[in-house]
């Protein structure tokens, strides 16, 4: 199955045994790595324990607040809980966080107390990485962590923007996937996972994120004929082929 | 008149109060016409000073009489010494119509050789001229609600409205029950600080309630008054009785459905007879139909045109245009021909499916002969057994001259935050007197100070409890106690945004070819636009009917629709129940009497006649005042059908709520579907067992305790409420609809409202557009004031009939279940569906 992604409970028993253990979680296997999709919206290796989290967009609130739209200023802590409550959850060894993690550069200065001591106890005791992205590209030392453009870690590398023509292996963030699912009674339309056993693009995160179609043309040749969107439900997420997808 | 509101003009001499002048009296004599009483009484009461309503039917002169007062005060005015500012503000809800009324004006201003200026300032209206306009008004400016909040949040606003006499508000009773009307209020308030001695003209249709348009008319006192002061009103009793009657077709009447395809020929001979019929629908969709399919059986060619609001508007202009030319037979409408505008020689009105209100079927009678004096003609076609009922109860009704207009809510507070800051934008205020202007606007009589405080801490920095944007208020209170925008964008911001009308986010509809791979291409022509909600239900391959011909959904792309032609020549048509108004409450109390009294049922086609008798054979007919529910097994499920006639939105309320209450008994309950006239649930668990058995007892199930904790839970994941906070989002401005050199539309808005809904609710659930947006969908999508009603009506009064098989009285609902899915809440099992499919497969 190496190199494909796949709906089924994985062939290799080993591997496989700490997803099936996660509730409504899925094998998304990417350059021969087991990975885990979890129905919040993060990437879990187990092996490594390692969590993988896209396009938190922290303090996009009070970035419209600037402009004068004053959309409620909870964005972050909402956020920031939902982070915690699967970092509680998982306890992982390492958090990567794909760029965009601040609405803006500046965006890490306006945290408030709370918040900023929230994001201090969630980096306590574990390695964390500030992928640059295009909305932070320089985020202030107030951040905590380390900061980079890019990752590698065994076969995988991690980055903000997926690349046409990257080799195999690119876990990356930006694009904000979503999926419209078609049934007999209308469609439904959620964030997901995209993956194709080459390369994932993870779902945006941040509470004030939204979701872009991933039939649209930025997704255009970035994936091939093994993609399958892996559709955040209620608690489970669904791998869904792209022939069940629609636009919109 | 009093002293004070002749400031920017010098005095006058003044005829006798009520009469009309030598001038005047020629012209109307010149015509063979005499001025109408009800001209001349407002001619009389505007001498006095006197507010008036005037409530008169169609055709009865009533513009006329409106703008009589001011062109008699503006004939006898003094010349004028350089600019003045406007003397008479006319408003209607229509940009068309206020261009109609000015141009139906110019006629005997200038054969009377009147020295004064009229100009309509609209969205239409060029740069160049709304800018000369604010430094050299017109006498009498005829605009719409829009505009006037414009003028008014312009520094220009004392100058431009500091002598201004009356203030004309056309198809008043069409403006008040809505926002729009809202925002008048408030800015009839403003006027009258800018010009204290104003009077208002209200022309109306009949209401239910004149007394509440009389308040509206004038300003209120800050403690709720009982008696509240009111305008004067002046009735112009309706001309010749309406002939009005209910199709009699060779045909059976059908069960269920919203086409009345059984109809189309009667309906087609019906055109052939008269020179030219208005056919109005509820829907869109409906109106495609029709209009297809009328055409299909249009053998002789009769011109027939198609016109509803989603159709490109030069494609719309030309319809109305040959309309008024008298080059067609009829047109197939919604409700975008409505309201005033007199489009042609209509001699019938033919209204197919459901009126839904007897006050809605008066006026679009209306439309046809707008001459008062011959009576109106008009078809009524109801598309099912249901209908049939409530076509003889609006008949019924229209015949009583009973009226069932919707009350005037309270002012919406998304409304008021959007006018506090257009208030900013034109003078520095003090928040005391901007309160008790606004108190004395009628939606807002008795408004609490606490509540307009709120407003205004909403408008400065959002409001938050977290006050963490204090550093980017928009307005800010300064050392001298008033109230400032802290920077000139803001005012640019305002002028964006303003106004009330969110309309559903509407998308193009272009049509494209596909690739041999069946993905639609790109490219192609726009055929017009189609609502947002309405392409959810659609699935890829869906067809639908759209500007007159069948089309295959390909799906959403760059905030279009993609569509494909296809040969399909029957579309599936996800048309809603009975369209968007519901059925008021006074019909459902026509139907309900209907149905209770066999004796009226030799006034119905005999085969719902028969179907009633049968219904009574086999069940029981509910008296008046019960609430029949049945229970019958049928296929492997058990179903509950409550016999309730309050509506679709209350029924859509109830029904949601019973299935939660179901699902507490353990009787696992499947789904439910909601009519104008019953709801009916589904269910794994035999229903009427436990009904009989008493657990849970029906009194339990529908007892009003329904509308405390269980309604609070639904709501709050309701997508229901989702599409009413993303409208106050946008009126309060709180996510702006355009932003100062970006277009956002839809689906661009760049935070989604129903993510920001999901943290605010979360995090400050009693914030002031929480409130707001309950307050909107308790009124609007839930109807829960009336589900209310309902429970305690039938409070005690409930008959539970506990049958084998399904009743002649639920096979119209049981035959709607299937074609109409819930709609937009969590299908998580579209979810599972596809994912099962894919392990299947890989599994296999």
């Amino acid at each position: 199955m190496t190199g494909e992604a796949t709906a089924r409970p994985l062939a290799q028993p080993d591997a496989t045994a700490p997803i099936r253990a996660l509730p409504g979680a899925r094998l998304i296997e990417v350059a021969g790595v087991p990975l885990a999709g979890l129905p919040e919206g993060v990437l879990w290796w187990a092996e490594r324990r390692l969590m993988v989290v896209a396009d938190l967009h922290l303090e996009k609130g009070s970035a419209f607040a600037r402009r004068g739209q004053m959309v409620p200023p909870y964005d972050t802590v909402a956020t920031l809980s939902a982070l915690a409550r699967v970092i509680e959850r998982l306890d992982p060894r390492a958090v990567i966080a794909l760029g965009d993690s601040f609405h803006d550069s500046a965006g890490a200065d306006r945290l408030n107390d709370l918040d900023r001591a929230m994001l201090h106890r969630l980096q306590l005791g574990r390695e964390w990485v500030w992928i640059a992205g295009n909305h932070d590209p320089d985020l202030p030392q107030g951040a905590g962590g380390e900061r980079t453009a890019e990752a590698t870690i065994g076969p995988l590398l991690f980055r903000h923007e997926p690349q046409l023509g990257a080799a195999a292996g690119e876990i990356a963030g930006h694009l904000h996937p979503a999926a419209r699912v078609a049934g007999r009674a209308g469609s439904v339309r959620r964030k997901c996972f995209a993956a194709d056993g080459a390369r994932a693009i993870l779902p945006a995160f941040g509470a004030y994120a939204g979701g872009l179609n991933v039939l649209d043309a930025p997704f255009d040749g970035l994936f091939g004929a093994n993609f399958i969107a892996f559709v955040l439900g209620a608690g489970s997420v669904y791998p869904v082929h792209r022939r069940r997808l629609t636009i919109g | 008149m009093t002293a004070l509101s002749s400031r920017a003009r010098p005095t006058r001499r003044r005829t006798r109060a009520g009469t009309l002048p030598d001038q005047f009296a020629a012209w109307f004599a010149a015509r063979g016409w005499a001025p109408r009483p009800h001209q001349l009484k407002l001619l009389a009461n505007a001498a006095k000073g006197l507010s008036t309503l005037l409530i008169a039917p169609t055709g009865a002169g009533k513009t006329l009489a409106g703008f009589l007062p001011s062109l008699v005060d503006l004939a006898e005015a003094a010349p004028s010494l350089g600019p003045r500012g406007i003397h008479t503000l006319y408003v209607s809800p229509l940009k068309a119509l206020a261009v109609d009324i000015a141009r139906n004006l110019e006629a005997p201003v200038g054969e009377m050789g009147l020295p004064l200026r009229l100009e309509t300032r609209t969205g239409d209206t060029s740069q160049h001229k709304r800018r000369r306009q604010k430094y050299d008004p017109p006498d009498i400016l005829l605009t719409t609600p829009e505009q006037v909040a414009l003028l008014l949040a312009a520094p220009e606003a004392e100058r431009l409205f500091g002598g201004l006499r009356t203030v004309i508000l056309d198809e008043l009773h069409a403006m008040v029950t809505t926002k729009r009307g809202d925002l008048l209020a408030l800015d009839l308030a403003r006027l009258r600080r800018l010009a204290p001695g104003l009077t208002t003209i209200g022309l109306s249709a009949t209401v239910a309630d004149p007394d509440a348009l009389r308040a509206w008319l004038v300003p209120q006192p800050g403690e709720a008054a009982q008696p509240a002061p009111a305008a004067e009103l002046v009735v112009v009793k309706g001309g010749a009785r309406p002939d009005i009657s209910i199709l009699a077709s060779e045909n059976e009447m059908p069960w269920a459905g919203h086409t009345a395809r059984y109809a189309y020929g009667d309906i087609l001979a019906a055109i052939a007879a008269h020179r030219m019929s208005l056919i109005f629908v509820n829907t869109r969709s409906q109106a495609e139909l029709i209009f297809q399919e009328l055409w299909r059986l249009n053998e002789s060619d009769l011109p027939i045109a198609l016109h509803h609001g989603s159709l490109d508007a030069g494609q719309r202009r030309k319809v109305e245009a040959a309309m008024a030319a008298g080059l067609l037979r009829a047109v197939v409408c919604t409700s975008t021909l409505d309201l005033g505008i007199d489009w042609g020689d209509v001699d019938l009105v033919i209204h197919v499916g459901a009126p839904k209100g007897a006050s809605r079927l008066a006026q679009r009678i209306g439309r046809a002969n707008h001459r008062m004096d011959e009576p109106s003609e008009a078809l009524l076609v109801p598309a099912n057994r249901f209908e049939v009922l409530e076509c003889r109860a609006a008949l019924d009704a229209n015949y009583l001259g009973a009226q069932d207009t919707p009350p005037i809510r309270p002012g919406a507070l998304d409304v008021l935050c959007q006018h506090i800051l257009g208030m900013a934008c034109a003078a520095p205020f003090d928040a005391v007197a901007l309160h008790d202007e606004v108190a004395s606007a009628y939606p807002y009589r008795g408004l609490p100070w606490e509540t307009f405080e709120r407003a205004v801490d909403f408008v400065a920095t959002g409001g938050y409890a977290l006050r963490s944007y204090e550093r980017y208020a928009k307005i800010r209170r300064g050392k001298d106690g008033l109230w400032r925008l802290t920077h000139p964008r803001i005012a640019q911001q305002y002028r964006l945004n303003v106004g009330t009308i969110i309309e559903a986010p509407l998308l193009n509809v272009r049509l494209t070819r596909t690739s041999r791979g069946g993905v639609p291409l790109r490219g192609g022509k726009v055929l017009g636009k189609i609502e947002e909600y309405f392409i959810d239900t659609l699935a890829p391959g869906d067809t639908f009917l759209f500007a007159g011909q069948v089309l295959a959904f390909g799906g959403i792309r760059d905030n279009e629709v993609v569509a494909t032609r296809t040969a399909d020549a029957t579309p599936k048509i996800p048309i809603y129940a009975g369209g968007k108004f519901p059925l008021t409450t006074y019909l459902a109390a026509g139907v309900r009497a209907l149905i209770a009294d066999p004796r009226s049922w030799s006034r119905l086609p005999a085969d719902v006649a028969e179907w009633l008798r049968l219904q009574q054979e086999r069940s029981v007919l509910p008296r008046l005042d019960e609430l029949l529910v049945e229970t019958f097994p049928n296929g492997r499920r058990h179903y509950m059908v409550a016999y309730s006639f309050e509506g679709r939105l209350a029924h859509q309320t109830l029904g949601m709520l019973l299935t939660r209450r179901l699902e507490r008994a353990r009787l696992k309950p499947m789904g439910f579907v909601a009519t104008d006239y019953s709801v009916a649930v589904w269910a794994l668990g035999d229903l009427g067992s436990a009904f009989a058995a008493g657990d849970p007892a029906l009194a339990a199930l529908f007892d009003r305790d329904m509308l405390g904790d269980d309604l609070e839970a639904w709501m709050a994941e309701s997508y229901l409420l989702k599409r009413t906070f993303r409208n106050v989002a946008l009126i309060s401005g709180l996510i702006e609809k355009r932003h100062p050199g970006e277009e956002k539309s839809g689906r661009q808005v760049t935070v989604s409202t129903d993510l920001v809904y999901d943290v605010l609710r979360r995090h400050e659930p009693d914030h002031i557009l929480l409130q707001a947006t309950w307050a909107d969908a308790a009124t609007g999508l839930l109807d829960i004031a009336r589900l209310s009603d309902m429970l305690s009506r039938i409070d005690g009064r409930i008959i539970h009939k506990n049958l084998d098989r399904i009743s002649p009285l639920a096979v119209p609902i049981m035959m709607e279940i299937g074609k109409e899915s819930v709609g937009g809440e969590a299908r998580e099992d579209i979810l599972k569906d596809a994912a099962d499919e894919l392990v299947r497969e890989a599994m296999e």
